[in-house]
């Protein structure tokens, strides 16, 4: 089970990345539990400067944007152990050690 | 695939671009034979109006659309993690002034300002180059320099950019002096320096990608403030047409010493953006009413907002929230008054 937190204290965007996460989950049949969190100071806990943000299995992957659904859809994906490439958003995702 | 995504997106941002300059330049003539094909001159009141507004929301969106991509794109290399890093430690002085430039280029959403205040005091961000940051990054922001260019030129443009770096610079110095961080709140004193400035944020982002940010930023901002241009050129058209030559001379000119205070308190509570503002603003400098005023209304108004206030009572004490508006306050209106004492 995939824990998914979205951080953020109420903004429009906070909900746009909420329903993103939710489109993308519920598309690719993901087993996840993704939990809104507004309160400031577990927010702080994550070291995190501007939201929406992100947070995958304790892993903050993105903050103060709304990634596109590709996006979001790999930061959620399994990251293989010892691996050092950061999602498909770029060119080289092939190359994956 | 790859390959072809990134040859359409640099395709059509180079279509896109050519098209803004070709629209760009024929705005004027455009609404010239507008106007005289519905059988006005530009000699009547409303002629004059329909020529202003036609002439300027297309011309101040289009300059909007392409500084806001232009911003979108250059967030994606400064995010405010990076910001905060380069700020950790940084003397008074120095470091003020580097917040203050930092806050032109970061990403800022008022409505992330609470973590954004708390994430660099935690960092070891001194409180008044903290304050810097928060002063700037509101006041110097992209809708309103590309207004300003559009509708003043680049003159009060870029006047208006280092003036607010002033303030900002000016403020956060006097705030740092002040030793005001038993004003903040106990648990924020608590944190005050508990963590590094690392980032914990992945910024992995490529080329055609940072397109995509600019594109979104666009739609976010001109798809939320062109309303208020069109509402606002369309009210400054009015004033353009109908109200008589010197009316604000009287009230808002350079002789009457009082405009400027009047202005600030008037703007300081108010909550509008660069973009309804300016508009109107513009229009009144025609109508006598002098630039040091205009300007002083313009960065209260955008600068301090009750509801920003509001959000940083979380943080703040009152006394520390009275200590930052009446601070910021008095650096605008020393810039109202040097204005228009100098030009």
């Amino acid at each position: 089970m995939l824990q998914v937190k979205i951080l953020g204290t109420g903004c429009a965007k906070c909900g746009q990345l909420a329903d993103t996460v939710r489109a993308v989950i519920a598309a690719d049949g993901i087993a996840a539990e993704v939990e809104k969190v507004q309160d400031m100071q577990e927010i702080i806990s994550y070291n995190v400067l501007s939201t929406p943000a992100l947070v995958v299995d304790g892993a903050v992957r993105s903050a103060g944007r709304v990634p596109s659904a590709e996006e979001i859809r790999s930061m959620l994906a399994p990251r293989t152990r010892g691996c050092c490439c950061k999602g498909s958003s770029g060119a080289s995702g092939s190359s994956c050690c | 695939m790859k390959m072809n995504q990134s040859v359409r997106w640099w395709g059509g941002f180079l279509l896109a671009a050519l098209l803004w300059v070709f629209v760009y330049g024929r705005l004027e003539g455009f609404a010239e034979v507008l106007v005289s094909s519905v059988g006005l001159s530009r000699a009547l009141p409303f002629g004059e109006a329909l020529y202003f507004f036609i002439y300027e929301v297309p011309k101040v969106l289009l300059l909007l659309t392409a500084v806001v991509f232009v911003m979108g794109v250059v967030h994606t290399f400064v995010s405010p993690e990076r910001t905060r890093a380069m700020l950790s430690g940084r003397k008074r002085g120095a470091g003020n002034m580097l917040a203050a430039a930092l806050g032109i280029v970061t990403p800022f959403c008022s409505c992330s300002a609470v973590p954004l205040f708390i994430g660099f005091l935690q960092a070891g961000v001194p409180l008044g180059v903290t304050f810097s940051f928060l002063i700037s990054a509101p006041m110097v922001n992209e809708v309103a320099l590309a207004l300003l260019f559009g509708m003043f030129g680049w003159k009060v443009a870029l006047l208006y950019m280092f003036m607010g770096l002033a303030v900002a610079v000016l403020s956060g110095m006097v705030i740092g002096r002040m030793n005001m961080e038993r004003h903040l709140e106990e648990w924020v004193q608590k944190l005050q320096g508990s963590a590094g400035p690392g980032s914990a944020v992945p910024l992995a982002m490529v080329w055609p990608g940072r397109m995509r940010e600019g594109l979104v930023h666009v739609k976010e901002i001109v798809g939320r403030v062109w309303v208020f241009i069109v509402l606002g050129v369309g009210l400054g058209a009015g004033i353009h047409g109908y109200v008589p030559e010197n009316f604000m001379a009287s009230l808002m000119g350079r002789e009457v010493w009082w405009s400027v205070p009047a202005a600030v308190l008037i703007g300081v509570p108010m909550y509008s953006n660069a973009a309804g503002i300016i508009p109107v603003v513009q229009a009144l400098l025609g109508k006598g009413a002098a630039l040091g005023t205009v300007m002083a209304f313009m960065m209260s108004v955008i600068a301090l907002s009750a509801p920003e206030m509001i959000i940083l009572r979380k943080v703040l004490r009152p006394r520390l929230i009275a200590v930052f508006a009446g601070v910021v306050a008095s650096g605008i209106m020393l810039v109202g008054f040097v204005f228009n004492l100098v030009l």
